[in-house]
């Protein structure tokens, strides 16, 4: 053992770096206040600071940094959807991901896996070709592949699924990767902090005030905030928020929940995902088997999980993995989704003005945490919005002009 | 497992039944008159904070549907609505 190390650990009082300082008062004024600190709300204050120069702000969440969707999710980051709008604007964020560690000085477990979305029919085969093909188009690593590249790289699985509905080919998309969701929710905070902006814990916004049809100020149960802008980043809360307004949105919330297995010896480094047996899996570095399926199947405000969840997820799952009715399941739980009718996100300017929003995440949002952080910050600081969100504008149902992203996104999350 | 007390089946678990949403009446008229907005308002939005929604339920096993009024914060349903309490006529 290094001699300095023992000399550090027989001391009193280590002084451990603490990420964020204690909580202070709230200040009466900011430039900018953003409700939610998940990852989203996060990003963006970073962003505003480090290149808007924008740093009176205060980010308020009602609980802990983290603690809603960002802490929940399964955290798979992928570029292959469908639309060519998703598809640039998730390839965005793929590439500030790779970065990130870099920029924050901090291991956020990035870990690129390869992700295969299997098809069992002849119509989801498909849709994988059309979206291969689009994912080519835009220089994104994706292609359709066969049950023998399968098999090689995916082992113990079952690929006829007990016979049930053998797989007949997959959707193959290199880049897709795995990070701690923590970190990136944490990296992002700390650098925040350090450019000036103000992380308020346990504040909740209970309203927003207007006049003449834009934003003045905010309540929270710590009081009341003057502010010209502000911007909701709630996921789940969405409707609560966009109700303070009278802004009529699409968004509807149904419980989305996912469970880890006990800790197995690593014999996956790949993500599966299965559209048709609406089942997903990963092996985390820790060893667990990280599982989820689609929303739950009616809107709840809850983050209860269920015993429906883990037998209907098993039932599907022991098709694709048989040796795991062996295995125990160890924690289980639900975030609440923020579902759109074309599975894309609402992001940016809205009829409110100085009010902004970024919601619509359902499933799906951790992995855009790095660009909406970064074209929402631009959009906000320029009042105008940033061209890679303009096809997510809060019009675009009244336009009858929507961004159908269903096929590659409502299982694969 | 969750259990709705349906009036007319009785006990029956929720996995036997499809959930379609929100009982909505669209803004149809007699003359087809209906503006855009008013029409994307019907179509995409939602009342989509928590509280009391009545909602449309279809039981897999008998083909009936059911409304129903329920409370989406703490997921109890307060009561099952006779459809004629929801019942609209579409103009001629
Ligand atoms: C089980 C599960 C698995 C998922 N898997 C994936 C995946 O594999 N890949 C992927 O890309 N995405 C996935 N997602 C989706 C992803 O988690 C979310 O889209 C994303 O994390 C949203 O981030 P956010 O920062 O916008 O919201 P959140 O992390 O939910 O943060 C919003 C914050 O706002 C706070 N808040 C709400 N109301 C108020 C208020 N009035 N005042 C103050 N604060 C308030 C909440 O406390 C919360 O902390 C998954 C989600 C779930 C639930």
């Amino acid at each position: 053992m290094p001699w300095r190390l023992l000399k550090y650990g027989l001391q009193s009082g280590h002084h451990e770096p603490r990420f964020f300082p204690e909580s202070k008062p709230l200040k009466s004024h900011y430039d900018v206040v953003i409700i939610g600190g998940g990852g989203h709300g996060m990003a963006c204050a970073y962003y505003l600071a480090k290149e808007h120069g924008i740093t009176n702000v205060a980010v308020l969440e009602q609980g802990y940094i983290g603690g809603g969707n960002t802490g929940r999710n399964t955290t798979i980051v992928r570029s292959n959807y469908l639309t060519p709008e998703g598809v640039k604007f998730y390839d965005a964020s793929v590439k500030l991901f790779e970065d990130l560690a870099d920029d924050f000085d901090l291991n956020i477990f990035y870990s690129t896996r390869g992700h295969f979305t299997l098809a069992h029919t002849d119509s989801a085969l498909r849709t994988m070709r059309w979206r291969a093909e689009v994912n080519k188009h835009y220089g994104i690593d994706s292609e359709v592949v066969d049950r023998q590249i399968i098999a090689q790289e995916v082992p113990y699985m079952d690929l006829d699924c007990a016979g049930h509905s053998p797989v007949m080919g997959a959707l193959y998309h290199a880049p897709g990767a795995v990070a701690r969701h923590d970190a990136v929710a944490w990296g992002y905070a700390r650098g925040a902090y350090q450019r000036g902006v103000e992380i308020h814990q346990k504040t909740r916004v209970t309203a927003i005030r207007t006049q003449g049809g834009r934003v003045v100020g905010v309540d929270t149960d710590r009081g009341p905030i003057q502010c010209q802008k502000v911007i909701s980043m709630v996921a789940g809360s969405t409707p609560r928020i966009t109700e303070m307004l009278g802004l009529r949105t699409p968004i509807e919330i149904f419980p989305l929940q996912a469970c880890v297995s006990e800790p197995v010896k690593p014999f996956m480094d790949t993500i599966v995902v299965s559209g048709s047996l609406h089942v997903y899996v990963s092996q985390s570095s820790r060893g667990e088997l990280v599982m989820g399926a689609s929303v739950d199947p009616s809107v709840l405000h809850s983050t209860r999980s269920s015993f429906d969840f883990v037998e209907g997820l098993a039932d599907k799952m022991l098709d694709l993995f048989p040796f795991m009715s062996r295995m125990k399941v160890m924690r289980q739980w639900a975030g609440m989704s923020d579902i759109t009718p074309d599975f894309a996100p609402i992001m940016g300017k809205t009829p409110v003005e100085g009010f902004y929003l970024d919601a619509g995440w359902g499933t799906w949002g951790f992995k855009a945490t790095p660009i909406s952080g970064k074209t929402m910050a631009w959009t906000v600081a320029n009042d105008q919005m940033h061209e890679l969100i303009q096809p997510f504008r809060y019009s675009r149902f009244a336009d009858f002009d929507l961004v159908g992203e269903k096929g590659a996104a409502s299982v694969g999350h | 497992m969750k259990l709705f007390d349906c009036p007319v089946i009785g006990r029956r678990p929720i996995s036997e039944f499809d959930y379609f949403g929100e009982v909505r009446r669209p803004p149809v008229q007699a003359d087809g008159s209906v503006a855009p907005d008013v029409w994307s308002d019907f179509v995409f939005n939602r009342a989509g904070a928590p509280g009391v929604l009545r909602e449309w339920w279809y039981h897999r096993p008998t083909g009936r549907w059911y409304v129903m009024e329920r409370d989406t914060l703490k997921d109890e349903v307060l009561r099952f609505i006779d459809i004629q309490e929801v019942r609209y006529e579409l103009p001629a």
